[in-house]
């Protein structure tokens, strides 16, 4: 089973999917960016998902969980880089992505994550 | 068979021969055409294209001919709007050919007519080759046309950086409205634009399906990072849209396209300034 | 033109999953299906795949090549098990109703994401769905 490596970008870690996840690899990410969070008082997490061609409703709640988590940590997820045809599918699928900031890129999720630390 | 042999027997043999001559033409077109078309259909059809094909071959003042031609066609156009094949119509035209040659080889006089009625056959079928080439052609050319035609009306603009426009104009239909929205998400991707401003003033009429299509666009702009604005709902549009129950709930709409770009200038930080203020 | 699978595909674990998303992901380029709608029927397949590996105990999925009465051309793709079967089809049809890890979205997402769909099931003898998706 392919892991998906957790990057430290300053206060932030960062989350780069690759790979074609499966249930295993998803709920394994979850974990270790809970222990990371709690490791190095990170106080953002970005996922980036520019990479990803699928996301299903497993996926989905997932990111939602990880965001619900990370809030308790005191820390905000961003989720960037949806692909047009996945955000197309998550809205016919029904799938809302509770409490998950979005962004279109890497620069604008950093500046959304710097701008919510600032209280804004 | 009266009259000459040697001119041109043809002409008397339409003449003479009439109802042998259209009953089987009627026949052998009827054969072809499956019930798409009733008999009755045919025969009147038929029986006028007789009557002039006789008029042209016997005076040949043009006046006939002129007719003959417009009568051809009223019936190809005709067709072709019932979906048949270019190749069918004209097997139609030349189904004449053989019921006038098998009434010379009921009479007896077959003979030459045999050999080159087989050649006559053969070079139909060339000409029908090219007809149909051409035809194919022609359709090709109009479905690219229409093709461009749609994709020139259908622009994603940039109207300031990080802000898209998409003016919609005329009637908009389902796919349509799903190929622009589909352009103007990736457009959204491709330029990383935080705003994208829907103007639907040029748009007369708004139906649930292309209601629910703009909605779920504007939420799946909305899950990538991006804000959309719909602007230029007219009164007509609100009243429609409210009276099918559609919730637009908490997505912006603006008056004008101005107010729009007003919104999402402020909403990048920007602000406009007059080069007369301090 | 690739030639897509004959055969049943098992769904015994998380790396079948997997690959049925890959196998639908090309049979459904080869078909000829836009970018939105191969998303949108891999997406479909990927959530029903899982429901028959969590719900179904496992069982298998076959996609093929479908053309309609008018000649057009699309992707089929029907999941089998010999699972517990639903005995409710209204109820599990509904969004968001789960018995565990959610079910929820599973049949009524993939309904919505495919163009046709149909689902065979009763209580002790297995589940049958099929999904069809045809070229716009």
């Amino acid at each position: 089973m392919e892991r998906v490596p957790i990057l430290k970008l300053g206060r932030f870690l960062l989350v780069s999917i690759q790979i074609d996840l499966e249930d295993r690899t998803v709920l394994t990410l979850q974990e270790e960016l809970a222990e990371e969070i709690v490791r190095t008082g990170a106080r953002g997490v970005i996922i980036d998902i520019s990479a990803v061609d699928i996301v299903d409703s497993f996926i989905g709640r997932t990111f939602s969980t990880i965001a619900s988590m990370s809030r308790l940590m005191d820390a905000t997820t961003v989720v960037v880089g949806m692909r047009p045809a996945v955000a197309i599918t998550l809205v016919e699928l029904g799938l809302s992505l509770d409490g998950v900031r979005t962004a279109l890129d890497l620069d604008q999720g950093m500046r959304l994550l710097e701008a919510s630390l600032d209280g804004r | 068979m009266s009259g000459e042999t040697g001119e041109n027997p043809i002409p008397d043999l339409l003449h003479s021969r009439r109802d042998s001559v259209l009953d089987r033409w009627v026949e052998l077109v009827n054969e072809g055409i499956r019930g798409r078309i009733t008999e009755r259909e045919v025969r009147t059809e038929l029986t006028e294209l007789y009557g002039l094909v006789e008029r042209t071959l016997a005076d040949g003042d043009g006046t006939a001919g002129g007719e003959l031609r417009a009568a051809l066609g009223e019936i190809s156009r005709n067709r072709a709007r019932r979906g048949f094949s270019p190749t069918e119509t004209a097997i139609s035209v030349f189904s004449l050919k053989r019921a006038v040659r098998e009434q010379f080889e009921a009479l007896g006089q077959g003979g030459v007519f045999a050999e080159f009625g087989v050649f006559s056959d053969y070079v139909e079928d060339l000409g029908l080759e090219t007809f149909e080439a051409y035809a194919a052609a022609r359709e090709q050319v109009i479905a690219d046309q229409a093709e461009q035609l749609l994709e020139l009306s259908t622009p994603v603009v940039k109207l300031w950086d990080g802000i898209l426009g998409v003016p919609l104009v005329g009637t908009l239909d389902s796919a349509r409205t799903q190929v622009v929205m589909e352009t103007m998400l990736q457009m959204l991707a491709d330029t990383s634009s935080q705003f994208a401003v829907i103007d639907i003033t040029g748009v007369a009429a708004v139906d649930t399906e292309v209601a629910q299509h703009l909605l779920k666009t504007v939420m799946a702009a909305r899950l990538m990072g991006a804000e959309c604005v719909i602007s230029g709902i007219r009164p007509q549009i609100a009243h429609t849209i409210a009276t099918l129950g559609i919730e637009f709930g908490d997505i912006v709409t603006k008056a004008t396209l101005a107010d729009a770009l007003a919104y999402a200038l402020e909403g990048s930080g920007l602000r406009v300034l007059s080069r007369t203020d301090a | 033109m690739t030639t897509p699978p004959a055969g049943e595909m098992p769904i015994a674990s998380n790396d079948d999953v997997v690959r049925i998303r890959r196998t639908v992901r090309t049979a459904a380029s080869a078909a000829g299906l836009s970018l939105v709608d191969q998303t949108k029927i891999v997406t479909a397949a990927s959530e029903l795949a899982r429901n028959t590996l969590v719900h179904g105990g496992g069982g298998s999925a076959r996609v093929e090549e479908a053309t309609d009465a008018q000649g057009r051309a699309g992707l089929r793709i029907v999941f089998t098990d010999e699972g517990p079967g639903i005995a409710d089809k209204e109820q599990a049809m509904t969004d968001g109703w789960s018995t565990g890890e959610g079910l929820g979205l599973g049949l009524s997402g993939a309904r919505r994401l495919a163009d046709e769909f149909e689902l065979e099931s009763r209580p002790g003898e297995g589940t049958r769905v099929v999904l069809v998706k045809w070229i716009r």
